[in-house]
Parts: structure tokens; C-alpha cells; sequence
């Protein structure tokens, strides 16, 4: 199993500890993990993340056969088309964007550039909803939420379009998903990073109403606990207990398929 | 309502373990699955391993009279509701009594009530800020019964939240100090705010010991709250998300406590505060 939602550097708002490749790897044994998607953390709150994917590039090439990188694209910058190239050059399985960091509405057509130009490269574009609970933001992290019409918006941009939203909760994922044709949504995989268990029982209630297979195991680390996503599955009600995830090779070879007809 | 038990493989491991912040519904909830999210905390319940559900219900949560601002007739139906929760499960179910101190007469006499029919704790919400004085005839009482009071907390109060009058780590500390022979239990540290601002807030009020329950996972909270308090204050929980506990008891077990700072955390710090003879199955 891969883990699609992790990230390597510090956090600007709170110290995280060890955010660090090597610590990544040990936390994936321990957890019994094969691999994982990795971003670039301080790029979410740069105002141009070039550089911070060249660190993220270096820092991974070390754990290449387990760690995969997952630069940060701003879609509003000039040569914003090579960074995407350079990425897919690089075996990225996917690339980051953060539109709310970045002042991108829900219309951007920058956005929508980006969600398309990422798909024709065989490459998801991953979104990130949230990094921290609401009630507890430091007073400068004054960007909010991704919203959900943000995520409709590019789901419907074109074809070839694959997102991947990590850290929604129920209501979001709901919204999303019923906002869209059944064509649109099979371009939308979620991480469970951020989706409530029992006794609500949020994911099981996903699970039996949009599809195990529109989720994909991910753990928001090094922001938060490892342990979470695979506790929620382990408490599963026994009728979605060992319901099956979509893999993260899914979502790329989805995106592969698509764009080129190439499986991975 | 007890589920079938699965008791043979507990996630957590067979040792004792005290959901210290539970909560359950009841038909006046104004939910129409109230039943199934019950059902649902003891299916995972029993899945984990919980011993004992330390539980209140919050009035009407909302449906009748607002979760934080209970009516008094709401808080006794709650408190019916839970009595009779503890007396269909005594072997799995234990009563905090909730009381609302805006209604000073009323809610001690929930407790006398309650505590008469088994309650072991008391829950306040946030009705009134927790250093404000209509709390004392409260944890007066409490404190002669041996009650240890769960006491809703904002971590960092930095402004007025809508539907609460928020309290937190540092208002809890005044009345705690007020309150020596009283202990105090601060509610989950992963329930939203800076926790980062109530370890140190309390770390001088040894009658004060926070719940780990709360959605809130964050990587690098409970090893701050181990550097600042130590194992011996903390009491598990999880309060609305049962997932985020089994996950909390996993990150302690990595970061390398004892067996006996484990057991601490996990019930032997609730036997200490609750009433003797509140946890028989916890030896």
C-alpha cells in the first residue's frame, strides 16, 4: 500500500517533528507501508515553489525506490508548462497545486490549465483541502479551506483531468461527488486522512454510498499521526470491513489510460 | 443495546482500558440514528478493547436547547437517558451526571440524584466560563462526593466562539486552584484550539488532568504533552471520534512509554480520580 498524502520540510505555523526522507522510511516499515507520494511542505506557502522542488527532488533521490515526488506547480507563474514537463520527466506520479495559498478562486482558469495539462502528462493533480483544524490556525494562516466548488470546477475541466483531494471530510466529499456526472467523478480520488470513524462512522458511510474504490490510504504526515487512517479501517462495520481502496497506481494508471493509453 | 462482544482479540490489547470522555444519544436528540451512532461506540468499543465508557449526554444536543446551553429539563432528560444506558450495561457503562451551573439548585441536585443511582463523574459543558463562581457550589459538592468534574475546554481561548461560552486551560487552572480536594478533568486536547497553550496553563494544578480525546491527530501533541505534564495526568478518551483514540494508544506505544506508564494513561490514572469501586473489571 501506498501512502498518497505526505510531505517532507517544515510547517510554517507550528513546529512538526522530524519532517525528514529518512524518518519517512522508517515511519513506512514501521507502518508496513511499500511507498509513498511526497511532497514539499514550505513550497504550499511560497510565493514561487521552483526551489522547493529542486530540495524535494535532492532529498528524495536517496529513497527513490519507495519515495516518489510530488512538486508543487503554480499554475499563474510564466514557464509553468516546463515545470509540469520536468516533473513528468522525473517520474512524478502526480503534481501539487494549493489554490487557496495562492488567492485562486474557484474559476480560475489557471486552475483548470493546470488540472488538464497534468492529465495529458499521465499525472494527478493532487489538492490539498486543509493542513491544520480549523479552530486551532495561527493568525496569519488566513487562506481557509479549498472549497468544494473549487474541486467541481476542475473535475469538469476536460477528460483527462485526475485529482486526487487529500484531507476532506465527509460533507465536502459529498458535496463533490453529487455535484458531478458519474464521468466527472471517476476523475476524483479522495485520501481518507481527514474522514471521521466511529461512532459517526463517516468512511463507512462513504463506503457504501460513493465507493470504497473513489479512496486511497493517506496520512497527512509528518502534520499528523500515522496511525489514523489504517485505525478508521480497522473499525470498519463488518460490511465494508475489507472493502477495497483504490490503489495510488489506480489513480496514475487511470490518468496514464486517459491521456495516452499507456498503462503503468 | 450491548453489542456482541469481541472481546477474544481486542485492537488495543487485552490490558484494562477507560474511555475517560464518551458521549451517547438518546430518542429527544432530535437524530433519527441515534440508536446506530450508540451501537456504533460499542461495536468499536468492543473492537478496541474499552473496559468501561466513562459517558454523559448533553441534554437534547441541541435539538431542544442549545448542546452548550442546556435547559434544565433537558439536562435531566439526558441524565434519565444515561441512567438507564449504565443500568442496561453496568458491565460496559459508567455516568458522568451533566449539569448546567447557570441553574445553581437544579444542577446540584442532578448530582445528588445521580450520584444516588450510580454516576461517577460530572460533566459540564460550557454554559459559563470555568473560573466563574457559579461553578463552586458545584465542585464543592463534586468534591464531597469524590466526583472528578469533565470540564469542556477550548485549548486557547482567543476569542468568543458562537454556541459556547468557551473556557480554557488557564481559566480551568483558577478554578482548580479554588478547588484543591476537587479534580478536574480538561477535555480533549485534540478537540480544537492550540493544545500547545494548555500544557504549560495547567502544568502547575496537579488536580488537573487532560483527556487525549478529539479528532484532532496531530503528529508531535502527545509527546508535548508527555514532556510537560508526564504520563501520570493524562487520561485516554475519545470523546466523538473513537478512531482517533486507537490511533492515539498506538503513537504512545511508538514513542516508547513503560508498561506501567502505558497503564497509566490507558486506566489506572481514572481509577485513582474516580470513585473507588467505579471500574471493578480494571485490575
Amino acid at each position: 500500500m501506498i501512502d498518497v498524502n505526505t510531505l517532507i520540510g517544515p510547517y510554517p505555523f507550528r513546529h512538526v517533528p522530524h519532517p525528514d526522507p529518512d524518518v519517512l522510511i522508517r515511519v513506512l516499515d514501521r507502518e508496513e507501508l511499500d511507498g509513498a507520494w511526497v511532497g514539499h511542505l514550505p513550497s504550499a506557502f511560497y510565493r514561487e515553489p521552483s526551489l522547493g522542488n529542486r530540495e524535494l527532488y535532492s532529498a528524495l533521490a536517496p529513497f527513490a525506490s519507495r519515495l516518489r515526488p510530488v512538486p508543487a506547480v503554480r499554475p499563474d507563474w510564466p514557464k509553468w508548462h516546463d515545470v509540469v514537463r520536468d516533473a513528468a520527466r522525473a517520474g512524478a506520479p502526480a503534481i501539487r497545486a494549493y489554490p487557496p495559498q495562492w488567492s485562486m478562486g474557484p474559476h480560475d482558469s489557471n486552475m483548470s490549465e493546470l488540472a488538464l495539462a497534468a492529465g495529458e502528462q499521465g499525472m494527478a493533480l493532487v489538492l490539498t483541502v486543509r493542513f491544520e483544524d480549523l479552530r486551532q490556525r495561527h493568525s496569519l494562516d488566513s487562506a481557509g479551506d479549498l472549497s468544494a466548488a473549487s474541486i467541481r470546477s476542475l473535475a469538469r475541466a476536460g477528460e483527462s483531468v485526475r485529482l486526487l483531494v487529500t484531507a476532506a471530510g465527509r460533507e465536502m466529499i459529498e458535496e463533490v461527488h453529487w455535484s458531478l456526472t458519474p464521468a466527472e467523478q471517476a476523475r476524483v480520488f479522495w485520501d481518507i486522512s481527514w474522514v471521521w470513524g466511529p461512532p459517526e462512522d463517516h468512511l463507512a458511510k462513504l463506503f457504501r454510498t460513493i465507493g470504497a474504490d473513489r479512496f486511497v490510504f493517506g496520512t497527512q504526515w509528518p502534520l499528523r499521526l500515522t496511525q489514523t487512517p489504517r485505525a478508521n479501517l480497522e473499525l470498519l462495520p463488518d460490511d465494508v470491513r475489507g472493502s477495497k481502496m483504490s490503489d495510488a497506481r489506480d489513480v496514475c494508471r487511470a490518468a496514464m489510460a486517459e491521456s495516452t493509453g499507456v498503462r503503468i | 443495546m450491548p453489542a456482541a462482544r469481541d472481546a477474544a482479540r481486542p485492537l488495543a490489547g487485552p490490558e484494562p482500558l477507560i474511555d475517560a470522555h464518551a458521549h451517547f444519544y438518546h430518542a429527544g436528540c432530535g437524530r433519527a440514528d441515534w440508536a446506530d451512532v450508540n451501537a456504533a461506540r460499542m461495536r468499536a468499543g468492543d473492537r478496541i478493547g474499552i473496559t468501561y465508557h466513562v459517558a454523559s449526554i448533553l441534554g437534547s444536543f441541541g435539538f431542544t436547547s442549545p448542546t452548550y446551553f442546556p435547559s434544565p429539563a433537558d439536562v435531566t432528560h439526558g441524565n434519565d437517558a444515561m441512567l438507564d444506558m449504565c443500568a442496561r450495561d453496568p458491565q460496559h457503562v459508567r455516568m458522568k451526571v451533566m449539569v448546567n451551573p447557570n441553574y445553581t439548585e437544579h444542577a446540584l441536585s442532578e448530582i445528588e440524584r445521580c450520584v444516588a443511582r450510580g454516576a461517577i463523574g460530572v460533566k459540564v459543558a460550557a454554559s459559563r466560563r470555568a473560573d466563574d463562581p457559579l461553578l463552586d457550589p458545584v465542585c464543592e459538592l463534586a468534591a464531597a462526593h469524590g466526583l472528578p468534574i469533565l470540564h469542556h475546554i477550548w485549548q486557547h481561548r482567543r476569542r468568543e466562539w458562537p454556541s459556547q461560552e468557551i473556557s480554557d486551560g488557564a481559566d480551568l487552572a483558577r478554578l482548580a486552584a479554588r478547588h484543591p480536594k476537587a479534580n478536574f478533568i480538561l477535555a480533549h486536547i485534540g478537540g480544537g484550539g492550540d493544545y500547545m497553550h494548555t500544557f504549560p496553563a495547567v502544568v502547575d494544578c496537579p488536580n488537573i488532568f487532560p483527556d487525549l480525546s478529539g479528532s484532532g491527530v496531530d503528529r508531535g501533541m502527545l509527546d508535548a504533552a508527555l514532556d510537560t505534564l508526564g504520563p501520570r495526568r493524562l487520561l485516554w478518551g475519545c470523546d466523538l471520534t473513537i478512531d482517533t483514540g486507537l490511533a492515539k494508544l498506538r503513537a504512545l506505544e511508538v514513542i516508547g512509554l513503560s508498561a506501567d506508564e502505558l497503564a497509566a494513561i490507558r486506566w489506572r490514572n481514572a481509577t485513582d480520580i474516580f470513585p473507588p469501586g467505579s471500574f471493578p473489571r480494571c485490575v
